[in-house]
């Protein structure tokens, strides 16, 4: 069932959808979707250093967003004006990964498929390592789960429990960047936030408990990646904008239903 | 050994000294309240206590698996995140669900479990928090302004409470008020504050310090006897004292 290109654009989708949508919940609640953009936009510069060093680009996408996420976890700590602080970065980084690329010598690469995702070109091992990061990050917020949720509600909360809050932050921070590093595929780093944000979002008006809101999150982003691959397939469409077409699409939906439910 | 005690505590915050050599311990069973003008660092005392700041000189020690119940002066939960009182209530760790009601009976609002927190009024939230702390059945319970946006009957209602939780649970009580004669005539002993312990004592000493004085005017000298006066049925007073109360919470 690998050999089939599409199979694999959808278990690509599928995969990504997973632990976006888990993350993202979180994304939502601590308001973190610029957060997101930064971490993601590094990731282009990620490509750039790949490129230039002749290693894997996922290792660079991983390195370089990693990178990112540890130097804005520091910069949150300071209690600086965090949001001025995120945009220098988040364009900042987009802007040079964007230069950075051209100066590589040799073939001029298409950089539209790390902007904006290649999904229908995925190979085995482009799938090992989605799933294999699903995975790990479903595994560490499973793991996490009611220390995170704490730290979310109240860091003073956390504290008194004996929990540190700073590092469930490190942790989701960390987090954030295996799913840049996973998802940058799929959607491409220009739009991987809003696969963390919409699902979570849509899910909102139907959960009462974060857990039921998080798995409902799993199923739009599924939901949304699945359709985004028929429809683009249908109307030849670029993958990625049309599964984030097709999850904004959902959201409006679920907005509309869950007004006419109440 | 005293549950938790302070010594030499100094902290700054943004080069502004917040506090300077302040020492004080808790003794199991005692409910000690800290009062202190605006800005005296009452609540940086608090937060140094549940570690969520470090001093910059001096140390906290705790006894050694000594668990707290911390209920903070509001707490602000993020409209996306949808949470019922049941599932709060099982933050960090998972309750038993019959201890779950149990805890908010004791706290006085028995049967919300199934309401969403955005849906409880301020008196109802900040009960809900009380039951969440007295679940990990807390050998001392911290209350950081816990009555602020609540009316005076409901803020005197919620202090009683404590005093019940006090006496089903044995558990010590440090909390942080600016409702001096509320909070005073319920406590065992009242430290004040003001960037420095000012000067410390049961609640008929402290009224009647200088220090103490100085920093809220006579007038609390009255606050406190309000709460005997409502004792006695002594009503007729009360509308003057009322208005005492008011300048010196000010």
């Amino acid at each position: 069932m690998f050999d089939d290109f599409l199979m694999r654009a959808a278990l690509a989708g599928v995969g990504t959808a997973i632990a976006a949508g888990l993350l993202g919940c979180f994304v939502v609640w601590r308001r973190m979707a610029y957060f997101g953009d930064a971490t993601a936009h590094a990731a282009v510069l990620g490509v750039a250093l790949a490129l230039g060093f002749g290693t894997s680009i996922t290792l660079g996408v991983a390195i370089v967003a990693l990178a990112m996420a540890v130097l804005i976890h520091g910069l949150s700590g300071q209690g600086a004006a965090i949001d001025t602080m995120l945009g220098v970065l988040s364009h900042g980084a987009l802007a040079l990964g964007l230069v950075a690329v051209t100066m590589i010598p040799g073939q001029r690469i298409d950089l539209d498929a790390y902007l904006f995702g290649d999904v229908l070109s995925v190979t085995r091992f482009d799938l090992a390592i989605i799933w294999g990061g699903s995975a790990v990050v479903a595994a560490v917020l499973w793991w996490h789960w009611s220390a995170m949720l704490t730290a979310t509600l109240s860091p003073d909360l956390a504290y008194a429990a004996g929990i540190n809050p700073r590092r469930e932050q490190l942790v989701l921070t960390l987090l954030l960047a295996g799913v840049v590093a996973v998802a940058i595929k799929v959607v491409g780093a220009l739009l991987i936030t809003a696969l963390l944000i919409i699902p979570a979002a849509t899910a909102r008006g139907f959960a009462r408990t974060p857990e039921r809101m998080a798995l409902l999150s799993v199923g739009v982003g599924v939901l949304a990646a699945l359709g985004g691959l028929r429809f683009a397939l249908i109307f030849d469409t670029p993958v990625g904008p049309s599964v984030i077409c097709m999850a904004a699409a959902l959201f409006g939906l679920g907005t509309v239903g869950a007004k006419l439910r109440a | 050994m005293s549950l938790i005690s302070a010594k030499n505590i100094d902290f700054s915050h943004g080069g502004q000294r917040v506090l300077q050599g302040v020492s004080l311990s808790l003794e199991p069973g005692e409910i000690v309240t800290i009062v202190g003008p605006n800005g005296s660092g009452k609540s940086t005392m608090l937060r140094l206590l549940i570690g969520a700041l470090k001093p910059q000189k001096g140390s906290v020690t705790r006894k050694p698996g000594l668990r707290v119940g911390y209920v903070p002066q509001k707490l602000y939960i993020d409209p996306t995140l949808p949470i019922t009182v049941e599932r709060f209530l099982n933050l960090p760790h998972r309750v038993a669900a019959k201890d779950a009601a149990a805890a908010l009976e004791t706290a006085g609002v028995p049967g919300v479990g199934q309401r969403q927190m955005s849906q409880l009024s301020g008196g109802q939230f900040q009960r809900v928090l009380l039951a969440r702390a007295i679940l990990g059945k807390p050998d001392v319970l911290m209350l950081d302004e816990a009555t602020q946006g609540l009316d005076q009957p409901g803020s005197a209602s919620f202090y009683r409470q404590i005093e019940s939780v006090r006496r089903d649970l044995g558990c010590a009580v440090l909390m942080v008020s600016h409702e001096l004669h509320v909070v005073m005539s319920a406590s065992d002993r009242v430290i004040c504050l003001n960037g420095h312990v000012c000067c410390e004592g049961t609640p008929e000493v402290v009224s009647v310090a200088p220090a103490y004085r100085e920093l809220f005017g006579t007038g609390t000298g009255g606050a406190l006897a309000l709460y005997r006066h409502e004792h006695d049925h002594g009503h007729d007073h009360d509308h003057d004292h009322h208005h005492h109360k008011h300048e010196a919470a000010e």
